[in-house]
């Protein structure tokens, strides 16, 4: 299985590709990725560079245009399509019908991989896309359970990618609003999710509180530790009572499961995270790294070790991970 | 500008599902969209059940049309998906597509269908890609402007019809976790059905009280519902020729009589606007926001 990395900077490339990484996807630095945060991203030069970096050490580079092209904007997610084929990128990752039409037409030698926002979670809507646009491989959104993952993969429509490891989204990606709902801007259309921002942090005597666009999101007490306000790990109150309603603060781990997902036949596993620092993209490649060698070198005797494990926990949201929709009951 | 009711959004009994529809044959409403949107396992009603309360509806001189199931993940869903797209083919009624997979099932049957809210429509590229599939109606993403949806359907080429949800609470989102049944301390795969005791939904508040988000097993919706009514005249003016509402009380059957009247009369209020309405996307704000 091929182990794809994130890097939202050069110097996280740099240690994806020290690492181990065998890809590694970036963003140009607007909203046609959906990791569109300030600070973040590659401008014309930078992605030169991290290709050079790339081609010297034999790992391919992947062009996230993953975004939902608005009419009068079309444009820029054109002309992102062709900047990533001018610096040579190995596939380019997209969920916009518009922007697979285009690349495909213009651009027929590039890879076309099928994003998680392409939001397509069965082999009918695979075969949809591999019948208009020819794409080589898909990333499924994090909805599906092991079993029905291993259906997909094994339909043999197309190549397929799953999540490994980093912050849950437990929504199917690309038809999430809940951002947009709140402050106007989503993964969709601007490339966030509750963005920075509108965040807010208040002191209130008994409670630090988080706040989203004047939206409580949670309150914490002194004992507790505060997270992100992402909208979907907030604590709110349904029928009289008050917990996380629709997920805990926790990432998604799925370092258990990996000779299953080998043997279902996935052709890779993405590593989430562009948003995270190089210190991070380090550490995670890392692990991951070793697993996957030694999934490799003997699969019946792999199993995880309680350092990978202690090692991620410590970089995950709330120091928390959880298998998510890959296990049934947590469904 | 016609009237249309879209499909079901929450888990009723089959007697009461009935008689909501007995009185949608007699109201004022011109399409009637049919079927499980929300969850395979919500079956109070069959194929053949829909199919017969299509065809009630027909005689009543209602265009029906038959909606698919919005987030697909097993294979008996994509069968079910398959059964339901041939029968129609077959009885010549019309499919609002959901997901892709029924985008793909009904090119290859050169079926004409509606592209539904959840396809993700954000240019005229894109939905003159499915006109070319057969696509022959659209519902906009709920998150688009008014401003957005007049700039692809000025860009369109092919006669697609634009229908806009302007009444009802919005899917925000679909999970492969059922939040009903996580409410009610239930396993997903022993829920009991629970949603049942949840005709309107759950409502999940802030902890200041503010009424964030609808739980309707696996979709999230608003916590506010959308009110576009009042604006039917600017809607119309941008050239949209459907406007829907979702049925989610029979309170609804009273707006669309509203809403034919003051079109009638070309009065803008058809109700008036309360704490709980939300119109943002429509005026480019936050979705929650209401711009009177």
């Amino acid at each position: 299985m091929e182990l794809v990395c994130p890097a939202g900077s050069l110097p996280a490339f740099k240690a994806a590709v020290e690492a181990g990484a065998d890809a590694i996807y970036i963003g140009f630095k607007d909203n046609t990725n959906a990791r569109h945060f300030a600070g973040l991203n590659f401008d014309d030069r930078k992605a030169r560079q991290a290709l050079d970096l790339a081609r010297q050490k034999g790992v391919k580079l992947f062009v996230a245009i993953n975004t939902y092209a608005q009419q009068r904007e079309w444009h820029r997610w054109q002309s992102a399509v062709d900047q990533a084929v001018a610096i040579g990128a190995d596939a380019l990752i997209a969920a916009d019908m518009s922007v697979m039409e285009y690349a495909h037409t213009n651009h027929p030698e590039l890879a076309l991989h099928l994003s998680v926002q392409g939001s397509a979670t069965n082999i009918g809507a695979l075969e949809f896309y591999v019948r208009q646009f020819n794409i080589k491989r898909a990333v499924l959104p994090r909805v599906l359970s092991l079993k029905q993952v291993k259906q997909v993969a094994s339909s043999n429509v197309v190549d397929v990618e799953v999540f490994g490891f980093g912050s849950l989204c437990i929504m199917a990606e690309g038809r999430c609003y809940l951002s947009s709902y709140i402050t106007g801007e989503s993964p969709n259309t601007q490339g966030v999710c509750s963005p920075a921002r509108f965040v807010e942090w208040r002191e209130t005597g008994q409670h630090l509180e988080s706040r989203l666009n004047n939206v409580v999101i949670d309150r914490y007490r002194a004992d507790e530790k505060a997270g992100y306000p992402t909208l979907c790990k907030g604590r709110f109150d349904v029928d009289g009572h008050r917990y996380h309603a629709l997920e805990e603060p926790t990432s998604l781990n799925t370092l258990e499961i990996l000779p299953e997902l080998q043997a279902a036949g996935v052709k890779a596993v993405k590593i989430e995270g562009r948003q995270r620092s190089p210190a991070y993209v380090s550490q995670v490649v890392s692990v991951w790294r070793q697993a996957l060698d030694e999934l490799r070198q003997s699969p019946e005797r792999y199993t995880t070790h309680h350092q990978w494990m202690q090692a991620l926990q410590s970089l995950s949201e709330g120091s928390q991970t959880t298998l998510g929709a890959y296990s049934r009951p947590w469904q | 500008m016609k009237i249309t009711l879209g499909p079901l959004p929450y888990f009723w009994e089959k007697k009461i599902v009935m008689d909501f529809y007995q009185s949608a044959a007699d109201s004022d409403v011109d399409i009637i969209y049919l079927g499980e949107t929300v969850c395979s396992k919500r079956r109070q009603l069959n194929l053949d059940d829909w199919l017969g309360l299509a065809h009630n509806l027909k005689e009543a001189g209602k265009q029906v049309v038959l909606s698919t199931l919005a987030l697909i993940e097993a294979e008996s869903e994509l069968n079910a998906l398959y059964r339901l797209c041939e029968t129609a083919a077959k009885h010549g009624c019309l499919v609002e597509a959901n997901d892709m997979a029924a985008v793909n099932i009904l090119s290859k049957l050169q079926h004409p269908y509606v592209a539904g809210p959840a396809l993700n429509i954000y240019n005229a590229h894109s939905l003159e890609l499915l006109a070319n599939t057969g696509c022959i109606r659209w519902v906009p993403p709920l998150e688009l402007s008014k401003d957005a949806i007049r700039d692809i359907m000025q860009a369109a080429t092919s006669p697609v019809e634009t229908e806009l949800f302007a009444y009802g609470h919005m899917t925000l989102a679909y999970s492969a976790r059922c939040y009903t049944a996580r409410a009610h301390n239930l396993p997903k795969d022993q829920c009991q059905f629970i949603c049942l005791q949840h005709p309107a939904g759950m409502k999940a508040t802030s902890q200041d009280g503010q009424e964030l988000f609808t739980l309707n097993g696996i979709q999230t919706q608003s916590g506010k519902c959308l009110n576009l009514l009042n604006q039917w005249q600017e809607i119309r003016a941008t050239g949209i020729q459907l406007i829907r509402l979702a049925p989610e009380s029979r309170t609804v059957l009273e707006l669309v009589t509203n809403l034919k009247s003051a079109k009638e009369s070309d009065l803008s209020t058809v109700t008036p606007y309360l704490a709980h309405h939300c119109n943002g996307y429509w005026n480019r704000l936050a979705g929650m926001e209401l711009h009177t």
